[in-house]
């Protein structure tokens, strides 16, 4: 049993890590503020989510397990608004879409 | 009052959950921060407490939960997939679809759960209107209804039972 | 001015870059494990590319999106090291952080709006 909840934290670990990275890759690699925003919103997000459970697997339902789980809540609560109020600034703050983006709709709409 | 009430056991709960071990002295404390925290900011926290008493949304909640996960697994795999392709095949745009709740936190919730699903991005909402303007990655239809169609409505079913 | 700027993102990209190729560092192998010390590197490789994406980003509202992945990361990073110390203080500066970022997050949005911190 032990070797067993070892093994699913690592892996938990491992996969969050990836999502981080994968982010991380999108920051650099898109070519727009909300692309990057949607990039990293999702994947950072999920990844540290991930590594707060394999913290709570390794460490049981002590102080630390508890304590990783309410943090994993409050990210996914705040950082979807935290992602929301800043692609409302840049967009407020004439930030313009990448070129080649289809269509506008919040532009045309006169916001 | 009922507010007040409610939000006294959601924050003696967490903060018995922070500091785990039980422990008399903590939880003494605890009472009196929680009482301190509803008295004073007691009637911001809900407009209509009454709902917290409906088991049925409890379950409907309980529905929500693996499903918002699942798609949020399925977005991460789809934005990991995009970013690594060298080709990067994103065809971007803001589109506007329309909602029909009214309640602010089933807007809130309406708006996280687009947000972390895949490939859009909430960036406004207009409450008196019902409107979304929605970032996404990968436009496949330009047209409002049927993209109401394809992001709103798999959620908005089960959040109307929940918050409405 | 601006060379001056960007002399000094290169030199903490430079800095952050030499932190990762030397990092077992002796004193701290006593705990580190080695699926740890892979860990950190991969964690450090991000926290390059945010710092990356500040230094580089052409508008404001890059560097404060930079940021705000920047917070998340280093929530991740507080647990991954209150695993091999025990010490579960970790975890609470991991708490202060996520909120500090989340409301560093909502006032640099407001910023951005062009908004004063009173409406």
């Amino acid at each position: 049993m032990n070797n067993l909840q070892h093994a699913a934290g690592i892996i938990f670990i491992v996969i969050g890590l990836g999502f981080d990275i994968f982010g991380c890759i999108g920051l650099i690699r898109l070519p727009d503020v909300y692309n990057r925003l949607q990039a990293t919103t999702k994947c950072v997000t999920l990844g540290t989510c991930s590594i707060l459970l394999g913290t709570f697997i390794l460490k049981g339902l002590g102080t630390t397990g508890i304590k990783a789980i309410l943090v994993a809540i409050f990210l996914l609560l705040t950082s979807p608004v935290a992602a929301h109020a800043l692609a409302r600034g840049a967009h407020k703050s004439g930030v313009k879409l990448w070129p080649k983006s289809v269509m506008d709709k919040y532009e045309q709409d006169g916001n | 009052m009922k507010s007040k009430l409610v939000l006294f056991i959601i924050g003696f709960i967490v903060w018995s959950l922070l500091t785990w071990p039980l422990d008399f002295q903590h939880l003494i404390a605890g009472l009196m921060v929680a009482a301190f925290v509803a008295f004073i900011t007691g009637d911001l926290f809900s407009r209509r407490p009454h709902h917290f008493g409906h088991i049925t949304r409890y379950i409907w909640f309980c529905y929500y939960v693996p499903m918002f996960l699942w798609e949020c697994l399925k977005a991460n795999i789809d934005v990991a997939l995009r970013v690594l392709n060298p080709k990067l095949p994103i065809n971007p745009g803001i589109v506007k679809v329309k909602t029909t709740l009214k309640s602010d936190t089933g807007l809130t919730f309406l708006a996280n759960s687009i947000t972390l699903t895949p490939g859009t991005l909430c960036v406004d909402i207009d409450t008196e209107k019902g409107i979304l303007y929605i970032h996404w990655i990968d436009v496949k239809t330009q047209d409002t209804d049927k993209a109401t169609e394809l992001i709103v409505s798999p959620f908005e079913k089960i959040l109307k039972k929940i918050f409405e | 001015m601006k060379n001056l700027r960007w002399l000094m993102g290169f030199g903490v990209l430079a800095a952050s870059l030499l932190f990762i190729m030397l990092y077992p560092i002796p004193f701290l192998l006593s705990w580190q494990s080695g699926f740890l010390a892979h860990c950190f590197f991969i964690l450090m490789l991000c926290f390059a590319m945010c710092l990356f994406r500040v230094m580089a980003g052409p508008t404001p509202a890059d560097r404060a999106v930079a940021i705000d992945t920047l917070g998340i990361l280093i929530v991740g990073f507080c647990a991954i090291l209150s695993i091999p110390t025990g010490r579960d203080w970790y975890l609470d500066i991991a708490i202060a952080w996520a909120l500090q970022s989340f409301i560093g997050a909502l006032a640099l949005a407001k910023y951005l709006e062009g908004r004063g911190f009173d409406e």
